[in-house]
């Protein structure tokens, strides 16, 4: 059996109710998912033998901007064992902006995730040491937002004093 | 060679004696390479043996700033950093003298951006800007000559009565 | 100035500092401090801040603190179009800017479905491999600086110098390049170029060997790098380690052999693989590489035939800027492209290319639309950076900088 279809296979048998949909652009293929499922399906796709992703490429954000389901969380892991590349997705609202922290699972989505939760400002559950990464912890706003202005907004970072 | 071979056998030659000082003081230009980003390679490449800043009497760069009379800001500063580079110029003893290196440390250059600082001089008062994203190393040498013609001209006087800045404790996050 | 106080240290990195280590000292010397290193600092290879709680000499716990260079890469790439967004990617990781832009040009390729002719592919290839080997000597020489072997600096930048002539003549800069571009290479190479190129190549094994003359052999260097900073296979893929570091520590992934792109498949090269994962061995890969390097240049140089270096789709590729000049269309065709952009189809690609740090992936989603709706990128020194306090815990305070100096951390491509 092709690689994409035992991966379908095994996560269709052993999530029944996570509510899979595959779908493959330039010959990469995606996972979207019911983002309660996500620390499962991760830990499974780690620990399956016949699978092992083992490296956890990249963990980001898409925001919709006028959608429903406002932002979408994207993971890239990669398994070195078959050569593989999956990429898994979930939604998550605006109004209940929170899904479950990986970070258990590769210790890399510690940062990946405080980069997610300074930029876009989702939280995540169980994350060990969830705060600001790259901009300062006063700063009151999350710069990829999409009604974030690319020049920011003035004053909310101050200059030292000539 | 230089002076030496002018001066066979007993000589004497007269000069003011600010000129002498002066002579001295802008070929021993101590830089603090405040290097940020990628700037601070082309700042690496003009120590390097091609270029050679060593020929202008600045080879000596000094990672304390209390050592230093030259303060070289080579990249981007962001709001962040911004606070850390005013620190460490508050540190410098006086008189000292601040190279803006490469477009954005000039002007925020291509990053019209929300965590760029638009030009450092918002925040630092700088004596010579170099053009180049970023400036070639041979443009950062003559950068440092305008630094030495511009420390030529001053005199002892100029620095008497200076006022001492205010050093604010910045918080350190 | 003034003394760091815990009112200068962010309440949340203090917590963060003050938690209970699992690194435990026989007969301690119970002198606590907390040492603050960087952002000006310089072994920490530019704006990298650390938070270190020392007992006595011993690194017990230890917080990187991020964020000095965040530029706002992704919000910018957000607002501008695809060509338009080249030259920043020259800035990412500015040891190799060359092989920046071509894994930004293969990942928008990907997206919009353009092939690229095979002279040009060889051409990228050349220059991405000898972006890292620029990458690497400088990664090398300021590396042994930061151990005390100053020589070996100058001379691996003596080395590096060549390079930049290099691109002097291919394009132009000797720094930033922006060299390739969508669909192609800016302008073919010169025979002058490739004849610097080969003399380099033929050069660079017995320059580097003259330097490691000056390593292999030190007792200071060896011994100060023997066994530190240690981390283990499972704990480096955990990590998220990619490129030499991963190597360094005992798995053989390459990218340009588990997902070859551009013509990898073709040419012949091997990859160093050391065992150890010490800070020695992240050493010992960084100057293999170069010599496995200049091995698949010289195939390049051998494989290169003449031809075209652009693929020929007026629509999304830019014309050289004599036809535009010159020829009706082509203006029409330069006014379309810089105005309204290439307008790839919907969707959303990852691809990644094997960068002289790492992985260097682009996620670009696209809306049809001229400029990319979200572009996130993947930066090797990010995720490097992020294990440091597990490399330094229970190590000397000189040893960090030797740890940070071996996993060659550049701050323009962590910080964004």
């Amino acid at each position: 059996m092709e690689l994409k279809e035992l991966i379908q296979q095994k996560l269709k048998d052993n999530f029944t109710e996570a509510s899979f949909e595959f779908s493959e652009f330039r010959n990469e293929l995606s996972v979207k998912l019911n983002k309660k499922y996500i620390l499962q399906v991760c830990k499974f796709l780690k620990e399956n033998s016949d699978l092992e992703f083992l490296l956890c490429e990249d963990i980001t954000a898409v925001d919709w901007a006028t959608r429903k389901n406002r932002f979408t969380v994207v993971y890239h892991i990669f398994s070195i064992k078959n050569n593989f590349r999956l990429v898994l997705k979930s939604d998550v609202d605006e109004s209940e902006s929170i899904i479950d922290s990986v970070s258990s699972v590769w210790k890399t989505s510690d940062w990946q995730e405080r980069e997610c939760y300074d930029m876009y400002g989702i939280r995540f559950n169980n994350h060990p040491d969830l705060r600001r990464i790259y901009m300062p912890e006063e700063f009151e706003y999350h710069p990829l937002r999409k009604d974030f202005p690319l020049m920011g907004i003035p004053g909310s970072l101050p200059l030292p004093k000539k | 060679m230089g002076l030496e071979a002018k001066l066979n056998g007993d000589g004497f030659f007269v000069t003011k004696i600010e000129a002498i000082i002066n002579w001295a003081r802008k070929n021993s230009v101590y830089p603090m390479p405040m290097g940020i980003s990628c700037c601070a390679i082309e700042m690496m490449a003009s120590a390097d043996p091609k270029y050679d800043i060593a020929r202008f009497g600045s080879e000596v760069m000094r990672f304390t700033p209390r050592q230093c009379d030259l303060m070289i800001v080579a990249g981007t500063v962001t709001y962040k950093m911004s606070h850390v580079v005013k620190k460490i110029y508050d540190q410098m003893p006086d008189p000292k003298w601040v190279i803006a290196m490469g477009a954005c440390t000039s002007t925020g250059g291509m990053y019209r951006s929300y965590s760029v600082v638009q030009g450092i001089d918002q925040f630092l008062p700088v004596d010579v800007y170099v053009a180049g994203c970023p400036p070639r190393p041979d443009n950062l040498l003559n950068a440092l000559i305008h630094i030495q013609d511009k420390i030529g001209k001053t005199r002892p006087k100029d620095f008497q009565n200076l006022k001492l800045p205010e050093l604010n404790v910045i918080q350190n996050n | 100035m003034d003394r760091l106080t815990k009112d200068n240290i962010q309440p949340k990195i203090l917590q963060k500092l003050l938690e209970d280590s699992d690194i435990t000292i026989e007969d301690a010397l119970e002198n606590e401090m907390i040492l603050n290193m960087g952002p000006q600092h310089p072994a920490t290879h530019g704006v990298l801040r650390l938070l270190l709680r020392l007992d006595g000499e011993t690194v017990i716990n230890c917080v990187p603190d991020v964020g000095y260079l965040h530029r706002g890469y992704e919000k910018m790439a957000e607002n501008m179009s695809y060509y338009e967004f080249i030259p920043h990617t020259d800035r990412l990781d500015y040891l190799s800017p060359i092989a920046n832009n071509v894994a930004w040009v293969l990942a928008v390729e990907k997206l919009a479905g353009i092939e690229v002719p095979v002279r040009a592919q060889y051409i990228r290839m050349m220059i991405a491999e000898l972006a890292r080997i620029a990458s690497h000597l400088v990664a090398i020489g300021s590396f042994a600086m930061d151990v005390g072997a100053l020589t070996v600096f100058l001379w691996t930048l003596r080395e590096r110098e060549k390079i930049m002539d290099v691109w002097d003549i291919l394009c132009g800069a000797r720094f930033t390049n922006s060299y390739t571009r969508i669909g192609g290479v800016a302008n073919d190479a010169q025979p002058e170029a490739l004849a610097l190129v080969k003399k380099f190549i033929n050069e660079i094994d017995d320059n580097l060997s003259e330097c490691e003359s000056l390593l292999n052999t030190n007792r200071i260097f060896i011994e100060r790098l023997d066994g530190v900073g240690r981390i283990s296979k499972e704990d480096a893929l955990s990590y998220g380690y990619t490129g030499p570091n991963l190597r360094a520590s005992g798995v053989e992934f390459d990218l340009r052999r588990a997902t070859p792109y551009l013509q990898y498949d073709k040419v012949d090269f091997k990859i160093p693989v050391y065992q150890e994962g010490d800070a020695l061995a992240r050493y010992f890969v960084r100057a293999d590489e170069v010599r496995e390097s200049a091995k698949i240049v010289k195939q390049c140089l051998q494989l290169m035939q003449p031809g075209e270096i652009k693929a020929n789709l007026p629509k999304s590729i830019l014309p050289q800027k004599v036809e535009v000049y010159s020829k009706m269309e082509e203006l029409i065709h330069d006014f379309m492209i810089v105005n309204f952009g290439i307008n790839p189809p919907v969707g959303e690609v990852y691809h990644a290319i094997e960068g002289s740090k790492g992985e260097l992936g682009f996620y670009i989603v696209s809306k049809g639309e001229g400029h990319p709706w979200k572009c996130k990128i993947r930066s090797p020194s990010f995720i490097h950076i992020q294990s440091l306090p597990h490399l330094v815990k229970g190590h000397m305070v000189s040893d960090v900088v030797a740890i940070i100096g071996s996993i060659d951390p550049i701050m323009g491509e962590a910080d964004k």
